[in-house]
């Protein structure tokens, strides 16, 4: 065995190693070989594409609603088509769309900023992303058998429970969250292994970019808070509704407040799920186009951090009209204001970032800014939303309905798409286009405020959620036709974005390795990557290893090339450590996903499939660990 | 009426490009009214005609005037930030490590530094008043001339009964309260199915109606009016469809209001009327529905016993009108479609008589 | 492989039809005695002619099998019939009925009434409300497909759900 050593950049042999690579992380070919792809960049782009689909569909769900509600007492969708379409559409976004979106990137995104050549248990990666999918494919069975959940995204039993609720809709909501959340944990447990020990050496702790601490962050958060909804849905709802259990059965001992802590101690901590990388994307952006160093990165850290922590305490905001002693809702008021805090020093950074650097006024910084303006707004809103007094009169009302908009896509989908202009030339090869992109963010940006800000005004003056209709005397329909005429912007805004991306595809300028003149690992390989990332595995000598003098970068030889095989190093100081051989291809992960999915559907009809589902997963679980000799690649 | 839009489509043939012109200044001036004149009706929060929702007004004021000027000068110093000339000699450091020099880092550091700390105190700020209205809300029921109004939530109506130590004084109703102007009222409510929402805009903050929780609220108008609420809790098919009216009497108007509403049911006097009594008591009605005076005593539904002196029907859907009525009694399902009232076959002889009968019980 | 994907969701379309179907704004048609349907004995002189089909449109269907069963605590059949098990009424989860079990015939004997106390319902609840009393009856008989069986009622106590029973001070 070679021993590892530390060689400058130009002194490295390519051809056959460049051989061997691509020969140990090639796909199998065909539809089997498809199927048992584990790599990160194909898994990632996987959950991107699919998220995105969700995306589209979470929209055409909201455009649905904003057209039965241009109009007063409009019959375009009845009670109980609305009441599907509203669940829906908050549970696609939330469930099938935010998350996973945010995961995806990551699980794209980490190992080739971080230097290594793959996540960590890349099988476990595949078989997450596959329970992703079949969990979409349960819910929309459901939409299309009019078997939508139409209860509200949280479900609040007793209106969820068995007596309210008739038939199997709840149900199939229920058994979904099982499979998101699994595949959450799993995405969640990889990322958090790769981050910890599969940096390039010298990436100490204080060298990792702000993009990789939120991902680690976020993680952790995943690990502590998804549980609480498993509890929340499948323990409790689910099994009141299916083997006459009374968790939430307010007349039998149960408690319906008990559902409502339990799902909102998911419930905040999952926005903040979503925000989180957000955040790290903005960081990304904003240092690499204004080419200066992030100002106040152990700020930036620690305020996720903070962020994070802080996030599991507000819970209770969510639940101020259910008359809970007055000193308990103080102290969540309390925290929901304090955890400003930590998002108002992650802004001040930016923007003195932006200040003392030389910025590019190129598309994504376009986004980050679209970020700051309606982000900053929407925390603002939310201030209002922590105080009690204020609360109980905008609960319930189009206010929140803006304010978690305003949050959410400003604090989120905003940086996003500022991430896909910032990244896209990394995936692909070809920078999408600037012009197109513009207009792309200028429509979104127009076309988002004139939906969302008029609900400001709505809540104010008395119009609650999740009505399918109101009457004129009321006054609501001005703000509301012109908040239709705004989703219908936002409509333009996406085909634009999607239009740009398919273009760009073929005609786009060729990017190159690092279009950006970016500092981080990333932009040190070809665009698209290849399988195998790196050539030769970088070291980090500082926090910007692209920024430092050529002379200096230096890279890891003596891995063995003919197999799946990736540095191991310490948590702290990211010194090398040991070697570790990555699994190949391997249709197990789908099997396994495949066998647990059958059984969990089938869970919704009867309680007995739990035990299929069981004996699949083991059958699947067998044939992934069977240990295989360690061959070499022929 | 005469619009701007009338206007422009009259002027059409002599003055296209004016038409144009004309169109877009009455949906500028559309939306305008729509969001300031129109709104200067109910169930706004922003026209408080108590001291509780006047307490959150003032709230409410501060609150938006603070973080507005926060939102101005976050904006402001982005703005700045991206217009900002570098000085040459930043320029060189730049170029090279990417690290702007120690000076600026330093200034840096102070600005944002201050910025944080100036966030610090301003949230501490709005927590102290937060908390301060929140206690000063609270502390306006407790009174000892209060009244107790139980509100109980059912899909998709609202149960009303005037709490009283004496059995005979306690006045049974269905959505719609009347409360003497000045006087404290504590609505205690809970819910017989799932969980809805209290709210009065322009009395006070909602408060959720919970079954097997009784909540509290307190609420007190001091101008007479008719203030329109709605549930605010997603419960159901028709939570669109579950309106209320808290109406505000001057006391003697209000005694007047409670002792007719002590009454039993008016007798009919005419044979018409008997007649549509007798329709209610034959057919399902007497399942759900109660009056006070018959021997329809159902539980489940409104009370009717003085359903015409109510000014709305089916939860504030419709106004209450002979028109209405019948249309509600002949075909709930399209009025308010999944709603629990059973659709009866009436014949027009049955149906006419019962719609009088219904309209007499003042 | 998409062509695949599509017929497949189109097949799925076709599945939980019935389960799901929610019929608002049924047609409240006059109460009907179906001629010949309900027959309380097998015996007839000259042997049986073929007797009329009769089907509850509301078999299998999730949403009145739920609206049967709020009908059956709001019009009090839990009075006599407690919640299947009987009191002053029969029970009603059983399999030998004294005027037949069938659809039919359980619309027969709510709609005629019955000697010995069961009321005649005919003329006076709708009879779309009639079938859906049915398949509720057919639901806690276990008779209706394992997907569409009747959500458990969130109390099993006769008159508990109202909540007025349970504030204190309540009287009326």
């Amino acid at each position: 065995m070679t021993p590892l050593v530390a060689t400058p950049v130009r002194e490295i042999d390519d051809d056959r190693e460049r051989r061997d690579l691509e020969r140990s992380w090639r796909s199998k070919p065909g539809l089997v070989g498809w199927l048992s792809a584990n790599t990160h960049q194909k898994i990632g782009m996987r959950y991107i594409v699919t998220a995105f689909i969700f995306l589209l569909a979470g929209g055409i769900e909201a455009l649905l609603m904003r057209i039965q509600l241009a109009k007063a007492d409009n019959t375009f969708l009845g009670p109980d088509r609305y009441n599907q379409m509203f669940t829906t559409h908050g549970t696609t976004m939330m469930f099938l769309f935010a998350v996973p979106m945010m995961e995806g990137m990551a699980v794209y995104l980490v190992p080739l900023m971080i230097g290594t050549r793959n996540v960590a248990f890349p099988r476990l990666n595949a078989f997450g992303y596959w329970m992703y999918v079949f969990g979409a494919i349960l819910l929309y069975w459901g939409v299309f058998t009019n078997t939508a959940p139409d209860m509200g995204w949280f479900a609040y039993p007793p209106l969820s429970g068995p007596q309210f609720s008739p038939g199997k809709r709840v149900d199939f909501w229920a058994q979904m969250i099982t499979f998101t959340e699994i595949s959450a944990l799993c995405v969640a447990t990889e990322i958090i292994a790769t981050i910890v020990k599969q940096r390039a050496p010298g990436m100490s702790l204080n060298r990792i970019p702000i993009y990789v601490w939120s991902m680690l962050i976020q993680s952790f958060m995943i690990l502590f808070a998804m549980p609480a909804v498993m509890v929340a849905s499948t323990v409790m709802l689910l099994n009141d509704r299916t083997i006459g259990t009374h968790f939430v059965n307010p007349w039998a001992g149960g408690d319906p407040l008990l559902y409502q802590h339990v799902f909102w101690f998911f419930g905040h901590p999952e926005v903040y799920l979503i925000f989180i990388p957000a955040l790290g994307f903005v960081s990304a952006i904003v240092e690499t186009h204004s080419r200066r160093a992030m100002f106040g990165y152990p700020a930036l850290v620690l305020a996720q951090l903070g962020n994070a922590f802080v996030a599991f305490g507000l819970w209770v905001h969510h639940m101020f009209a259910t008359d809970l002693p007055q000193i308990g809702e103080s102290y969540f008021t309390a925290s929901s204001m304090m955890i400003a805090i930590a998002s108002g020093t992650q802004i001040f950074c930016w923007i003195a970032t932006l200040w003392s650097g030389r910025v590019k006024m190129r598309t994504p910084i376009y986004f980050v800014l679209g970020f700051i303006f309606i982000f900053v707004l929407g925390g603002l809103t939310g201030i209002m939303l922590a105080s009690v007094p204020l609360d109980l009169q905008v609960h319930d009302t189009f206010f929140v309905v803006a304010h978690f908009h305003y949050v959410l896509i400003g604090g989120a989908l905003f940086p996003l798409f500022g991430a896909f202009y910032h990244w896209y030339p990394k995936m692909t090869g070809r920078v999408m286009d600037e012009f197109v992109g513009k207009i792309n963010f200028w429509l979104l940006f127009i076309g988002f405020n004139l939906t969302f800000f008029p609900m400001h005004i709505l809540g104010l003056h008395g119009m609650t959620r999740r009505i399918y209709t109101y009457p004129s005397e009321m006054g609501w329909e001005p703000m509301n036709a012109l908040a239709t005429v705004g989703a219908f912007i936002i409509l333009l805004g996406g085909i634009v974005f999607i239009l740009n991306a398919v273009n760009s595809r073929k005609n786009g300028e060729e990017a190159g390795p690092d279009p950006w003149d970016g500092g981080t690992l990333e932009w040190a390989t070809a665009s698209p990557p290849k399988d195998y990332n790196f050539l030769n595995l970088p070291a980090a000598t500082s926090r910007y290893p692209l920024w430092t003098d050529p002379k200096e970068r230096v890279v890891v030889t003596g891995l063995d090339d003919t197999r799946r095989e990736v540095l191991v190093t310490t948590l702290m100081d990211a010194e090398p450590h040991h070697r570790l051989v990555l699994p190949g291809p391997s249709i197990w992960p789908f099997l396994t996903a495949l066998f647990s999915a059958i059984g969990l559907y089938g869970s919704v009809f009867k309680f007995s499939a739990y035990y299929v589902a069981m004996l699949g997963a083991f059958v699947g679980l067998v044939g992934w660990f069977w240990p295989r000799r360690r061959e070499a690649e022929s | 009426m005469r619009t701007a839009s009338n206007r422009a489509a009259h002027d059409s043939k002599r003055l296209p490009v004016c038409l144009r012109h004309l169109r877009i200044a009455a949906t500028t001036a559309y939306f305008v009214r729509g969001s300031v004149c129109a709104f200067a009706r109910s169930q706004s929060v922003l026209d408080p005609a108590g001291p509780q929702s006047m307490h959150v007004f003032r709230l409410w004021s501060w609150f938006l005037a603070i973080l507005t000027a926060i939102f101005v000068i976050v904006l402001a110093l982005t703005a700045w930030a991206l217009t900002r000339r570098h000085r040459g000699i930043e320029q060189e450091p730049l170029e090279r490590v990417h690290i702007p020099s120690r000076e600026t880092e330093r200034k840096l550091l102070w600005t944002v530094g201050s910025g944080i700390a100036a966030t610090v105190l301003i949230l501490f700020g709005l927590l102290i008043a937060s908390v301060t209205t929140g206690k000063a809300i609270s502390e306006l029921g407790n009174k000892q001339n209060g009244m107790v109004v139980e509100v109980i939530g059912n899909q998709w109506w609202w149960y009303v009964r005037y709490v009283n130590d004496d059995a005979s004084q306690i006045v049974v109703t269905a959505n719609e309260i009347h409360i003497p102007v000045g006087r404290p009222v504590r609505i205690r409510g809970t819910s017989n199915d799932v969980i809805h929402s209290f709210w009065v805009p322009e009395l006070n903050g909602k408060r959720d109606l919970i079954p097997s929780r009784i909540t509290d609220e307190w609420i007190q108008a001091d101008r007479p009016g008719r203030y329109r609420g709605q549930c605010a809790e997603f419960c159901g098919m028709q939570h669109a469809h579950m309106s209320l009216w808290v109406i505000a009497d001057p006391p003697d108007e209000f005694e007047k209001w409670k002792a007719r509403q002590l009454q039993p049911a008016v007798d009919p006097s005419d044979l018409h009327l008997q007649a549509g009594r007798d329709v209610f008591l034959k057919y399902a009605c007497v399942y759900c529905h109660s009056i006070t005076g018959t021997t329809a005593n159902g539980q489940v539904a409104p009370d009717l016993t003085h359903f015409a002196s109510r000014t709305t029907l089916a939860a504030g859907t419709l106004p209450n009108t002979k028109g209405n009525l019948a249309g509600w009694i002949v075909d709930p399902q399209t009025i308010k479609p999944g709603n629990h009232m059973a659709t009866l076959n009436l014949k027009p002889e049955e149906l006419q008589p019962l719609v009088d009968y219904l309209e007499s019980l003042q | 492989m998409r062509i695949f994907v599509g017929i497949a969701v189109c097949c799925l379309a076709l599945t939980s039809c019935n389960r799901e179907k929610r019929d608002l704004r049924p047609a409240p048609v006059r109460l009907a005695i179906y001629e010949n349907a309900a027959t309380e004995s097998p015996l007839e002189p000259g042997g049986s002619k073929p007797a009329p089909t009769v089907s509850n449109p509301y078999h299998g269907t999730a949403y009145d099998i739920s609206e049967g069963q709020r009908l059956f605590s709001w019009y009090n059949c839990v009075g006599c019939h407690a919640n299947g098990g009987g009191g002053m009424g029969p029970p009603l989860v059983k399999k030998a009925w004294i005027y037949g079990g069938e659809p039919a015939n359980l619309f027969d004997t709510i709609v005629k009434g019955r000697p010995n106390g069961m009321p005649t319902w005919g003329g006076r609840i709708p009879e779309y409300q009639v079938w859906q009393l049915v398949a509720y009856i057919k639901s806690i008989n276990q008779e209706q497909p394992i997907d569409t069986l009747s959500p458990r009622a969130d109390t099993m106590e006769t008159g508990s759900q109202n909540i007025k029973n349970k504030v204190p001070g309540a009287t009326k």
